[in-house]
């Protein structure tokens, strides 16, 4: 399968099966599109009359044109067959019951009343509670039960505010840190924070422990403080960028993301991204909101062609930025074409219900952080394990092969199948699909790609 | 002329001849692989 698009003044190739990715002229572009569908000297009819009147056009330059076509096809790098789609299911297989990461809500509750919370201002929709240690100290054990042969284990803290649980996340890694080498593991911990309790003493232990922080920013001023706010109603902009700026200065500017939201209320939302570089701010992440349909801040149809428009002045803005010497990354468009993601990777997807689990602050295991709270995906717990088999084997069976709307989706090995909870929340079932989702993933796709391009120009 | 210009990319075909020590993902498609 291949897929073209014409971006910023690159015409890009993209073979799905291969990875492989062709920047070519117009002439090409053309060419390669009629390739599988027209006969040989009819294509190169139609060019001469086409482009004939240039001169670097010829019969002969268009033969070798098309015989460096059919030199990709031969060598596997363009019209690739699928040959993954029948081993698909056995994919994730492979990995039995292995678990390697775990998200951490060592808080359910939190200090700010965030309109448009998916967590419900922290409390999953259920009653406000702080993880012990006993019970964090028993999914750090559990996972390290679980992990097979797995050297690198991933724990993150998560919450609501991981912050209004401080000692307890500082007494975990300790406790880790002190077994792993015994154990033949290596933790990674990263941390979420709305950065309010932020101080001296979090930022030294972030600095030495934590690998990645995602900080939450939603970009300007008026748009972060319509709707992150604390129980009294006032905005927290002026209260964490200063104390944002401390920590990402003392970590050297690397291993975090700001990470903000976009709403109805600012589809435009490339203003806030460039706000966040701008307060000096390099590794940066805007997210569509997740909310029902009739939320008044859910994204419209309208607002979604805008966001797809967005996408594009973002990449050549970085590109121009870049170029002057100021660079930021934006968390999508981070694409490593050379070292990427292996297939087995790329058909899996993110692992949710089967390597990857979030625990409750009382123990209980859910597929991920955004199911927590839906009592009918509660898989098990930290001390018998996973006792709800057959969830587990419906998250197995998510993939990137798993849903009949993508058989002829070019982006199906980039998405890999997508998030389970965002297509849950649109369809009522994990292997539903959320359109609005794909639309925005594939521009993103579309857009990350041709900057790789771009760059090779640069 | 050259019209074609090929990026360099990882053979998805020759990556399937797994061992799982990425990162979980949140997303696969910006991710690197651990091994290389």
């Amino acid at each position: 399968m291949v897929h073209q698009y014409k971006l910023n003044g690159c015409n890009m190739v993209l073979d799905t099966c291969s990875g492989s990715v062709h920047v070519v002229d117009e002439v090409a572009y053309d060419m390669i599109e009629k390739f599988q569908t027209e006969p040989r000297e009819q294509i190169i009819a139609e060019m001469l009359q086409k482009y004939g009147h240039r001169p670097d056009v010829t019969e002969a330059d268009l033969n070798q044109c098309m015989d460096d076509i059919q030199s990709l096809v031969d060598a596997g790098k363009l019209y690739t067959p699928d040959t993954f789609a029948d081993k698909a299911g056995t994919f994730k297989a492979r990995s039995g019951n292995v678990i390697k990461a775990l998200c951490l809500h060592v808080a359910h509750t939190c200090n700010l009343n965030c309109s448009y919370c998916f967590a419900s201002q922290g409390k999953y929709h259920g009653d406000r509670a702080l993880m012990s240690f006993e019970v964090g100290k028993r999914a750090l054990d559990f996972l390290m039960e679980n992990s097979g042969t797995r050297r690198n284990l991933e724990v993150d803290f998560f919450g609501g505010e991981p912050l209004m649980n401080w000692q307890v996340v500082k007494d975990l890694v300790a406790y880790a840190r002190s077994v792993e080498q015994e154990k033949g593991k290596n933790f990674r911990f990263t941390l979420t924070t709305n950065g309010v309790l932020i101080d001296d003493d979090v930022i030294d232990f972030c600095n030495k422990e934590m690998s990645n922080v995602v900080l939450s920013l939603d970009g300007r001023k008026e748009i972060h403080d319509a709707t992150r706010v604390d129980y009294a109603g006032k905005g927290s902009y002026d209260k964490i960028v200063p104390k944002f700026q401390k920590l990402v200065e003392a970590r050297g500017g690397k291993g975090y993301y700001m990470r903000g939201t976009f709403t109805h209320r600012n589809p435009d939302f490339t203003k806030d991204v460039f706000h966040m570089a701008d307060l000096g701010f390099t590794e940066l992440s805007m997210e569509p909101v997740v909310c029902a349909p009739d939320d008044p801040m859910a994204l419209t149809p309208e607002d979604l062609e805008i966001v797809k428009e967005q996408y594009e002045i973002l990449a050549k803005e970085m590109l121009k930025r870049q170029k002057e010497g100021r660079p930021f990354t934006f968390y999508h468009y981070m694409i490593d074409l050379t070292q990427g993601p292996c297939i087995y990777k790329r058909i899996s997807g993110c692992g949710s219900g089967t390597e990857y689990m979030a625990v409750t602050p009382w123990g209980d295991l859910y597929p991920c952080h955004q199911f927590v709270g839906e009592e009918k995906y509660k898989l098990g717990d930290i001390w018998q394990g996973v006792t709800n088999d057959a969830l587990r084997e419906e998250f197995r069976s998510c993939n990137a092969y798993a849903r009949p709307e993508c058989a002829d989706c070019w982006a199906k090995l980039y998405c890999s199948g997508g998030c389970a909870a965002n297509a849950y929340h649109a369809s009522g079932s994990i292997r539903g699909v959320y359109g609005p989702g794909c639309e925005l993933f594939k521009k993103r796709i579309e857009c990350a790609i041709m900057m790789k391009a771009a760059q090779e120009q640069l | 002329m050259e019209r074609i210009k090929t990026l360099e990319t990882r053979d998805l075909c020759q990556s399937a001849k797994g061992c799982g020590e990425c990162q979980t993902s949140c997303g696969v498609a910006n991710q690197t692989c651990e091994n290389k």
